[in-house]
């Protein structure tokens, strides 16, 4: 057993530090990491300025194949980028870039891995997802969207939700029926294509009054034959590759202890009925907590990552630190919140607001994080079936 | 970064969990626990045999020279097995000799310990129920021949079998708590001890040790005169995470037997473990046992690396000391009616997790601890 990292992990972690502690100054003013990437074109100018000069050095990619534009590095080294750049709050990745590479690295063919591959890793792409049905989330292989081959193309026709950033990107992944016949999951095909004539977006507003995540309307939306990742029929698989990765997400661990800093700093710096809120035995207690969280939930990320670079299936634990990690940022924010008391809910708009108002926002974004890509329920769910194979019915 | 056990460790966990399974099986665990003494030489020459508590122990004195990691692998089995022994006792005052005894008490005591001649125990606790140094009131005073013992100590496991204990006693009554403290090695036998043992929920040996002018030559002290705590303090830690490897041995077993009882208990014509509810029970025991794990192995190999720990091991200590009580009750909810017999081991378990609990610092003293080491 060895919890250190090599000294070559060391040394492109102390580089990743001083590259995001340089790009967090130029942040807009108040902003609080995260999904604000999408939100204000503020945002989105910082989060497309960093992330094409990390795509430029290289990290977005450091596991993949050099061929492919990646540094042949391992998970543990992607998950010290990601953890770095999640403290420092800089929006360093695009959204929903591991779906769509795992998908064309693991089920792609060569052309499309040299036609795609390169322009993800050079942050030249924004995608859109289109997963998610009004009448298939959890149970998302039950959807209805279809695909029907015309051709030289599939034209697709359906509906979607929470299409997050759709206003922002130029891309869309679409996951959609092209076997009517065949049952659930075996009908379902993986298409990629550049966002064009039959692809509608509406907002759909974030209860914090964010537009964050969109409907998207697909009406004969005509994708070429040759964007279909993986074989006819097996896009279920395709969606799969980039999903294990999506739960192990480190962010939250590592966003969420840099809020918990900000937090014990506001405690130690507060006064309430002339004690300081950190001084208070009920205000230490919950804090402590929060930190032995997070601390474990940064370890078992790393456990996860250190299992993938043996080679070992991380389908059961990646649904263990999806939850716990995303069930702790609810908590995070909730306890925040209650500790400031009615300072805690004044939103960023006024001076009053502590931290820029940032609980009471993360307390509403993170009600969706127990949800978004696979729900506490659904990631018990997986620990229970395939971890412990208790019967599924 | 390698967060699996060594191939020498697998076969050790494989072995001690082979020979507790045949050595000390739930029956022998219940005698043990309703009998006073709860000690079974014969099985305690075995284990020293088998090299068990000279695991830790360097070489030149009789043992093996392994880590603390080692450690972790065989307490982690004896928490599985709810082994009934003064073996953590004696692991703690190892802990204890190697930090702070001198070359020759190493010789002579650690010799001893490796070869399962002699039992120690830590005679720390006082009714003041606390691990701070202020709890501390057993005073040692100066003598022609040696030091002078009085007091009482409690909640001292083991020392109906111990063959000596390792007694802080406050050496200065003006300095400030933690400088002035010593440790003292006690032979059990000396004049002016009374023990007397001290039920609890686990049957776990506790005792009352009455020190009424008891002497102690000089020779034994451990450490220098008044500079004991330091030594306490850290060997605390050690015992913390120590626990917290017994607790982990619980809590797995507790996972494994609930799960296989999911899936052939039936009701409603159908395996409980098909139910939603259920299932989502195993799957939060499972995650949270699979995230304080990691708090505790990072502490262990923390120690093992003779690094800093104190942040660490109060974490660990804290958190699976609730993920253990957790865990159990679950268990017990779904064994349902016959896990709360006695005649069922999920009560041994359950009893257990709740004994060590408070043990080495509850999770509220340990978080105070860590609030402490980070700085607010």
């Amino acid at each position: 057993m060895d919890f250190r990292f090599t000294p070559e992990q060391e040394a492109l972690r102390k580089e990743f530090t001083e590259f995001c502690k340089e790009e967090a100054k130029s942040a807009p003013e108040g902003w609080i990491g995260g999904l604000a990437a999408e939100e204000t074109d503020e945002g989105w100018a910082y989060h497309q300025s960093v992330v094409k000069k990390v795509a430029a050095k290289g990290w977005l990619c450091l596991p993949w194949p050099e061929e492919y534009g990646g540094k042949g590095h391992g998970p543990v080294e992607q998950l010290i980028f990601n953890e770095v750049m999640a403290y420092y709050r800089v929006p360093a990745i695009p959204f929903h870039f591991m779906t769509v590479a795992a998908g064309i690295m693991v089920y792609g063919t060569e052309e499309q891995k040299k036609e795609w591959l390169p322009k993800i890793a050079r942050a030249e792409i924004n995608w859109a997802e289109g997963l998610s049905e009004p009448n298939a989330g959890s149970d998302l292989a039950s959807l209805t969207t279809t695909a029907v081959a015309d051709g030289a193309h599939y034209v697709i026709n359906g509906q979607k939700v929470w299409t997050s950033g759709a206003h922002r990107a130029d891309h869309i992944f679409i996951l959609a029926r092209t076997d009517p016949n065949e049952p659930r999951h075996k009908g379902l095909t993986f298409f990629i294509n550049k966002i064009g004539p039959g692809i509608e977006f509406r907002p759909l507003i974030f209860m914090n009054g964010s537009h964050f995540y969109n409907e998207t309307f697909i009406d004969d939306f005509r994708v070429p034959r040759e964007n279909v990742v993986g074989k006819v029929n097996q896009g279920w698989y395709v969606m799969m590759a980039g999903r294990n990765f999506a739960r192990a997400n480190i962010a939250f661990a590592a966003g969420g202890k840099r809020d918990l800093e900000d937090l014990i700093e506001y405690c130690k710096e507060t006064q309430e009925g002339g004690e300081i809120l950190a001084k208070k035995a009920l205000v230490r207690h919950r804090l402590v907590e929060l930190a032995i969280d997070f601390e474990a939930a940064l370890k078992f990320a790393y456990y996860i990552a250190w299992l993938q670079s043996k080679g070992k299936d991380i389908a059961v634990e990646a649904a263990a630190c999806g939850y716990y990690a995303s069930e702790l940022n609810l908590r995070l924010a909730n306890t925040a919140i209650e500790i400031m008391g009615l300072y805690g809910t004044v939103t960023r708009e006024s001076n009053w607001a502590p931290l820029c108002g940032k609980f009471q926002d993360l307390c509403q974004w993170s009600s969706g994080f127990t949800i978004a890509g696979g729900t506490t329920e659904i990631r018990k769910n997986i620990i229970a079936w395939q971890g412990l194979k208790l019967p599924r019915d | 970064m390698d967060f699996a056990f060594t191939e020498e460790q697998e076969i050790l966990r494989k072995m001690a969990r082979d020979f507790l399974a045949k050595e000390f099986p739930k029956t022998l665990v219940r005698e043990m626990e309703e009998d006073p003494i709860g000690f079974r030489p014969d099985i305690w020459k075995k284990m020293a045999e088998l090299g068990w508590m000279g695991l830790i122990i360097p070489e030149e004195y009789g043992g093996s020279s392994c880590g603390f990691v080692d450690l972790i692998v065989l307490l982690e089995e004896m928490g599985r097995a709810c082994l009934v022994s003064p073996f953590l006792s004696t692991a703690i005052c190892t802990f204890l000799l190697l930090d702070a005894g001198s070359g020759e008490q190493k010789r002579e005591w650690l010799s001893k310990i490796a070869s399962g001649e002699k039992v120690f125990t830590l005679a720390l606790t006082e009714p003041s129920a606390s691990y701070n140094a202020s709890g501390v009131s057993t005073k040692a005073a100066e003598d022609k021949d040696g030091y002078i013992i009085n007091g009482t100590k409690l909640f001292v496991h083991d020392a109906q079998v111990a063959d000596y204990f390792l007694c802080a006693a406050r050496t200065n009554l003006w300095s400030p708590p933690e400088e002035g403290i010593t440790v003292f090695l006690v032979d059990a036998r000396s004049q002016g001890i009374k023990i007397t043992p001290l039920p609890t929920i686990a049957d776990d040996k506790q005792n009352e040790i009455l020190f009424e002018r008891v002497t102690v030559p000089k020779g034994n002290m451990i450490g220098e005169l008044n500079a004991g705590w330091p030594a306490v303090k850290k060997t605390l830690d050690r015992a913390a995470a120590a626990k917290c490897a017994e607790m982990i041995g619980g809590a797995d077993w507790t996972v494994e037997n609930c799960v296989a009882y999911a899936r052939e208990r039936t009701q409603f014509d159908k395996p409980i473990g098909s139910f939603g509810i259920i299932q989502h029970y195993l799957a939060e025991m499972w995650a949270e046992i699979g995230h304080a794990r990691r708090l505790v192995y990072h502490a262990g190999w923390l120690i093992e690396q003779g690094l800093p720990c104190a942040k660490e091991s109060a974490m660990a200590k804290a958190r699976m000391s609730e993920v253990y009580r957790h865990c159990t009750r679950m268990g017990v909810q779904i064994f349902g009616g016959i896990g709360t017999t006695r005649e069922h081991d999920m009560g041994l378990y359950y009893r257990r997790a709740r004994q060590a609990l408070p043990l080495f610092g509850s999770p509220d003293f340990c978080r105070e601890r860590v609030a402490c080491e980070m700085g607010f």
